[in-house]
């Protein structure tokens, strides 16, 4: 089998790619998604606030799916579902597997929209016995929202990523009492509307400073210990007690899930855990494009659609043969105050947008794009910056047309 | 009086200082600092005058894909009624297939508010 461009994954991520790669000019495009629907995640997030940029309304994930899907039916975007890929060569050769069967196509242009998924009890190396009645947060959302099975009756959630807050409100709502949110860092991981609307509202308390030192129970878990912790996150003694309850919602952090991209040599960036990528959202493989969770955890899928298009595009005129290969590259660096930004190199031939995190929570600073000489191209003034807040300034290429090199720091 | 609010309208979050005085039983805003867009001395009003939220949640179905829908309010309903309303779209059961948008229920507890599907539900083949 043969086809112009490949999108693995049919999330929000790779409707948003396939939809833009056939609108491109591809002639044919293919999404291969392992779930037996489309839609990922976004299946499971019933709750709203997803397209307010984007459509200027609050949908719940599965309406946000829905406008993408009716598009994707409109455009005659081919997919295939209950379908797993299982190798990626860096020819652009897909192993597919399947019910009916292995599969190999040959695609022109490969779109990585893999997404992402949760640290688990492992990845924490949370201490104690393990008993059932730990989940992660995306876990327990999935249980609840699709498949109608209650997780548990009195909860504690540890971490305060976006997930554990709303799934924190979803549990109350339930019937299940929530003990209260504890998060290890002194600042909060969730968007500050979230703490608002699904803590604050219904009276459940964050703990900040404070993490789970040891999880009980022998079948089923019968409570956890908590501690504060000090400055660099060792547990403070003479602090700890014990809260009991029968379940432990995890919720604390998110994985790219790129195996198939390092298998197939795609080199990938230690901060962001999603592959390095140049302003067309190519990867170190030519020909292989990357966009939404799986480059790079978002906080917005508004951002997502708007990255993944971009990387459906470029695909397309990747495979068209209209994207030539680049020669030499400016790169990117975070400077003080910066955690990531993405991409780590551009050409200096077009706009793009420039996605970074800053460390930790600050006010009234500004944001600043630095060439080599330390002259600034470009200054942006924040009244608030946060970790859990992803920031995107676009660049026009006007602007970085001479720099050698770049660098953005917060001031 | 002072009240520090975080707006939800939009990721933003903007941390709002709401000042307000009362005036017999009414509420008068004489200031809103902190907003970003001009949704937020509205926003402010309101949430001064009694917090309104939109509410989602599932209800179960019968003969389905999946054992439930997806559905929400279709306008935000005060906060404190919440719990009441969970209750009542607690006590619904539909049948395969319900499609995304379908009205389920209309102005539940007197709210003035529906409450549609989100999501559909084909009929389990």
């Amino acid at each position: 089998m043969k086809r112009e461009v490949v999108v693995i994954g049919g999330g929000p991520a790779g409707l948003a790619a396939a939809i833009s790669a056939k609108r491109a000019g591809a002639r044919d495009v293919l999404i291969v998604e392992r779930d037996k629907r489309l839609g990922g995640i976004l299946n499971q997030c019933i709750h709203d606030g997803f397209g307010l940029h984007r459509f200027k309304e609050a949908l719940s994930g599965p309406e946000y799916a829905k406008r993408f899907i009716e598009r994707l039916d409109a455009e005659g975007v081919e997919y295939m579902l209950d379908t797993m890929v299982t190798k990626l060569g860096r020819d652009k050769t897909l192993e597919l597997s399947s019910a009916k069967g292995l599969k190999r196509i040959e695609a022109k242009a490969v779109v990585l929209a893999m997404g992402c998924r949760e640290r688990t009890q492992g990845a924490i190396m949370l201490p104690g016995t393990r008993p059932s009645g730990i989940y992660t947060a995306g876990q327990a959302q999935n249980l609840i929202n699709l498949q109608n099975i209650m997780v548990g009756k009195r909860a504690v959630v540890l971490g305060s990523g976006d997930i554990g807050l709303i799934m924190a409100r979803r549990l109350l709502l339930e019937g299940c009492e929530v003990v209260g949110v504890y998060e290890i860092l002194p600042y909060p991981s969730g968007l500050p509307r979230n703490i608002q609307q699904c803590l604050l509202d219904y009276g459940i308390p964050l703990h900040l400073s404070t993490t789970v030192v040891e999880v009980h129970g022998e079948r089923r878990l019968t409570g956890v210990s908590v501690a504060k912790v000090d400055p660099n996150r060792r547990p403070l003694p003479n602090t700890t007690s014990f809260i009991p309850c029968d379940t432990l919602l995890l919720s604390v952090g998110l994985i790219p899930e790129n195996e198939l991209s390092r298998e197939a040599g795609v080199e990938i960036e230690p901060m962001t855990g999603g592959p390095l990528v140049d302003d067309t959202l190519m990867t170190s493989l030519e020909g292989i494009f990357a966009c939404g969770n799986v480059l790079q955890v978002h906080d917005l899928v508004d951002h997502v659609s708007e990255e993944s298009e971009l990387a459906g595009l470029f695909g397309a005129r990747f495979s068209e043969g209209e994207l030539r290969p680049l020669g030499e590259y400016t790169s990117i660096r975070p400077g003080p105050g910066i955690r990531y930004c993405l991409p780590q190199r551009v050409s200096r031939e077009r706009d793009f947008f420039l996605s970074l995190r800053v460390k930790e929570p600050m006010r009234d600073k500004k944001i600043v794009l630095l060439d080599e000489n330390r002259k600034r191209l470009i200054q942006k003034s924040f009244p608030r910056l946060h970790p859990a807040v992803m920031v995107r300034l676009k660049v026009m290429v006007e602007k970085i047309a001479k720099a050698k090199g770049l660098e953005v720091r917060v001031e | 009086m002072r009240r520090e609010l975080v707006c939800v309208i939009c990721p933003n979050g903007c941390e709002l200082e709401v000042e307000y005085q009362k005036q017999g039983e009414a509420l008068e805003i004489t200031k809103v600092e902190g907003q970003l867009c001009k949704k937020g001395p509205k926003w402010a009003e309101s949430e001064i005058k009694g917090s309104v939220r939109t509410i989602c949640t599932s209800v179960s179905v019968e003969g389905g894909e999946l054992p439930l829908v997806s559905v929400r309010t279709t306008s935000p309903v005060p906060l404190n009624s919440i719990f009441d309303l969970m209750e009542e779209i607690k006590r619904i059961r539909l049948k395969a297939p319900v499609r995304s948008g379908q009205v389920i229920l209309k102005n539940p507890k007197g709210l003035r508010t529906l409450i549609i599907a989100t999501k559909d539900i084909p009929l389990k083949t």
